[in-house]
């Protein structure tokens, strides 16, 4: 089977010696054009990229994402604008790999098969569903793999050694390792030092996995984890989406000065 | 669909967690995973526990007062002049509602954990409120999470959660109901489940708490097989058991116990909430025939949209104001020995009215949804043919909108 996208960004970042930078928006937050703008803008920045398809009853995140998710529904955002936003990503010579993410339920209600056929169509990487966890997403997976979509497993701090193996074991390509008990955009809790011996013990049932660390990562945070095979910032983009319409300021050029940022202090 | 004989209805699951293969689950962040799991170790120890259902009992017996009264309407049975109405009182538990089963038992199990901090959601109060009671009597630290529209509207639950001790956390978000208190506080859970328990307010979320709330209002039903047995010397052959379905946990724990009856002699009839009369929006997704789908951690017939979007309902009682509905609900209507239909807010009302004219019964907006199916049936049913209604809460808490809607 020929090498994923994902998979291939990950060898880049550490040929350069240096974690994958993965950000997170939300599919048509503040709206469809503008977070198509922002995607092709912070590109250049990133080496994957997380779009959110919103869902307005989200368990695991915390207010910033609620508020983008919350806009871009009440803007009237459906999963063929998600698509149609991805499609048009996708077709730029230098976008980057592009990962789905939300909850299950509107997977569900699209049809599994139904989905993946149209993330294949519009060339999404991989998948990040929040509530489908091992072993319930084992079924799902699979048809992830046969369509070779990424389905990302999701390790916490509560996950039992017995259990890390185990989703380990039927993971892809990449692991995302939950920082800390939180919801999505809390403030980092844990120190840097005891994050990253928990990510090196999945590190040790696996080498060869590209694992991620996210929740918590903010510009004050970032460097401190840069020994990771990549780190996702979500919820501060989300805010400085938030910040910006609050001061009537344009989005893209905001939100890609403070990738280049990240980037800067990760490289 | 059926169901198993010989098997309590909350054990009918299979091993991935779901009734009749497709109601309930698991649907969580990972971070939850191991709690739930600690949570179902410890409740399937403790249920089987000697010691354990003897406190459950004691605290039953002598501080939520069991067996709460079970009596004849006599003037409202001969106004409507058909079936016998009767009526179980569960709103003279200590608190008024049915929710102090699930908050105590809670609170119980949040000890045996070794926790110190428990967190609920509420929508007409009486969840929050009654877990508020229940942390103070067994020194645990409570806060509750209720959506903004409803503290408005639930003045007098508020009030008591507060004199309880209890922070209330308002929640903003959505439509600022019951839905949006329960994502916010299985939110909260996520980023505190190391010191936190969480106390599902009804037989809704991931498959342990529906589970562990079906359990604790079981008592109803225990106490009510019992009291018909010596009312009516045995069984009497028709027998009607009306109760209100938001959530679905008084209704559960009304039925629990008469489960395996052929349904020709004791049938189920659950009520949910029609909302406003000429609104389109209600909170009724087993009669107006929603569609399965995933909230709070578990699938069930829910109302939402065709992508997936869980809609806004609208009802006049703030405890059956939400979108889904339990998953043993949705097992009971696929396997047919529940009939479920909806009552409007006027018809809740007028319903409310008549039965605080001829009775001396206070039942809230919630209870008086089930009152409107009986008094709608009633008249066309023989004399012989027992109606009875689960009294589940007290309208204390609705004073404001009686009020506003009735002028009393």
């Amino acid at each position: 089977m020929a090498i994923s996208p994902i998979s291939l960004a990950f060898k880049k970042t550490k040929r350069e010696k240096r974690p994958a930078l993965l950000t997170y928006t939300v599919a048509g937050d503040n709206n469809k054009k503008k977070s198509l703008e922002i995607l092709n803008s912070i590109s250049k920045y990133v080496d994957i990229c997380e779009l959110g398809f919103p869902h307005n009853t989200p368990i695991g995140d915390g207010g910033q994402i609620q508020t983008s998710s919350y806009r871009a529904i009440n803007n009237g955002i459906k999963m063929k604008d998600t698509f149609q936003i991805v499609r048009n990503f996708k077709k730029k010579k230098n976008s980057k790999p592009l990962l789905l993410m939300g909850y299950y339920n509107m997977i569900y209600q699209y049809g599994e098969n139904k989905f993946l056929k149209k993330c294949k169509q519009v060339g999404v990487n991989g998948l990040i569903v929040v509530d489908l966890p091992w072993p319930d997403n084992k079924i799902f997976a699979k048809k992830c793999k046969k369509k070779s979509i990424t389905f990302v497993q999701l390790i916490s701090p509560t996950t039992s050694k017995k259990r890390m193996k185990n989703i380990i074991k039927d993971s892809h390509d990449m692991i995302y390792y939950i920082s800390m008990l939180s919801t999505t955009g809390g403030k980092l809790k844990v120190s840097p030092k005891r994050i990253l011996k928990n990510y090196h013990n999945i590190k040790k049932i696996n080498k060869s996995k590209n694992v991620v660390i996210g929740f918590g990562i903010t510009k004050k945070t970032i460097a401190s984890l840069k020994k990771a095979d990549g780190l996702v910032v979500g919820s501060p983009i989300c805010a400085e989406i938030s910040k910006s319409l609050k001061k009537r300021q344009n989005p893209v050029t905001n939100v890609t000065r403070m990738v280049s940022l990240l980037k800067n202090k990760i490289s | 669909m059926n169901i198993k004989k010989g098997t309590p209805l909350i054990d009918q699951h299979d091993k991935d967690g779901f009734w009749g293969k497709k109601f309930g689950g698991n649907f969580i962040p990972e971070t939850l995973k191991k709690p739930v799991e600690d949570l179902t170790i410890l409740f399937e120890k403790l249920r089987k526990d000697r010691k354990f259902i003897k406190e459950r009992d004691y605290y039953f017996k002598n501080w939520v007062g069991a067996p709460t009264p079970f009596i004849k309407l006599k003037n409202l049975t001969n106004y409507l002049d058909g079936a016998q109405i009767w009526t179980k009182v569960v709103s003279e538990a200590n608190g008024g509602a049915h929710k102090i089963y699930n908050a105590t038992v809670h609170c119980l199990i949040a000890k045996k954990a070794g926790k110190k901090y428990i967190v609920g959601d509420t929508g007409a109060g009486y969840a929050g409120k009654m877990l508020s009671m229940a942390a103070k009597k067994f020194g645990l630290k409570c806060k509750i999470f209720m959506g903004a529209k409803d503290i408005k509207r639930q003045k007098p639950n508020c009030d008591a959660m507060r004199k309880n001790g209890a922070e209330i956390i308002p929640v903003y978000t959505g439509s600022q109901t019951l839905v949006d208190a329960v994502s916010e506080c299985m939110r909260y859970w996520v980023s505190n489940c190391d010191t936190t328990h969480m106390c599902v307010g009804s037989t809704v979320g991931p498959n342990i708490f529906v589970k562990i709330c079906g359990w604790s209002t079981s008592q109803i039903s225990r106490e009510l097989l019992i009291q018909i047995k010596k009312e009516f010397a045995k069984i009497p052959k028709k027998i009607k058991l009306l109760n209100c379905v938001g959530g679905g946990s008084s209704s559960f724990g009304f039925w629990n116990e008469f489960m395996h009856y052929d349904k020709k002699q004791i049938e189920f009839v659950g009520v949910e909430a029609g909302g406003p009369k000429k609104s389109k929006r209600h909170a009724a997704p087993l009669t107006y025939g929603s569609k399965i789908g995933i909230l709070h951690g578990a699938s069930q017939y829910v109302i939402m949209d065709s992508e997936g979007q869980i809609e806004e309902t609208e009802s006049i009682s703030a405890g059956l104001d939400y979108p889904g509905v339990s998953p043993l609900h949705c097992f009971l209507k696929d396997a047919k020995r529940a009939r479920y239909t909806a009552a409007s807010d006027e018809e809740a009302l007028s319903a409310y009215q008549l039965v605080t004219k001829f009775e001396n019964l206070n039942p809230s907006l919630e209870p008086s949804h089930a009152f409107a199916e009986a008094i709608k049936i009633a008249p066309k049913l023989s004399k012989e043919t027992i109606i009875i209604v689960n009294s589940c809460g007290d309208a204390h808490k609705d004073k404001d909108i009686l009020k506003q809607r009735l002028g009393i």
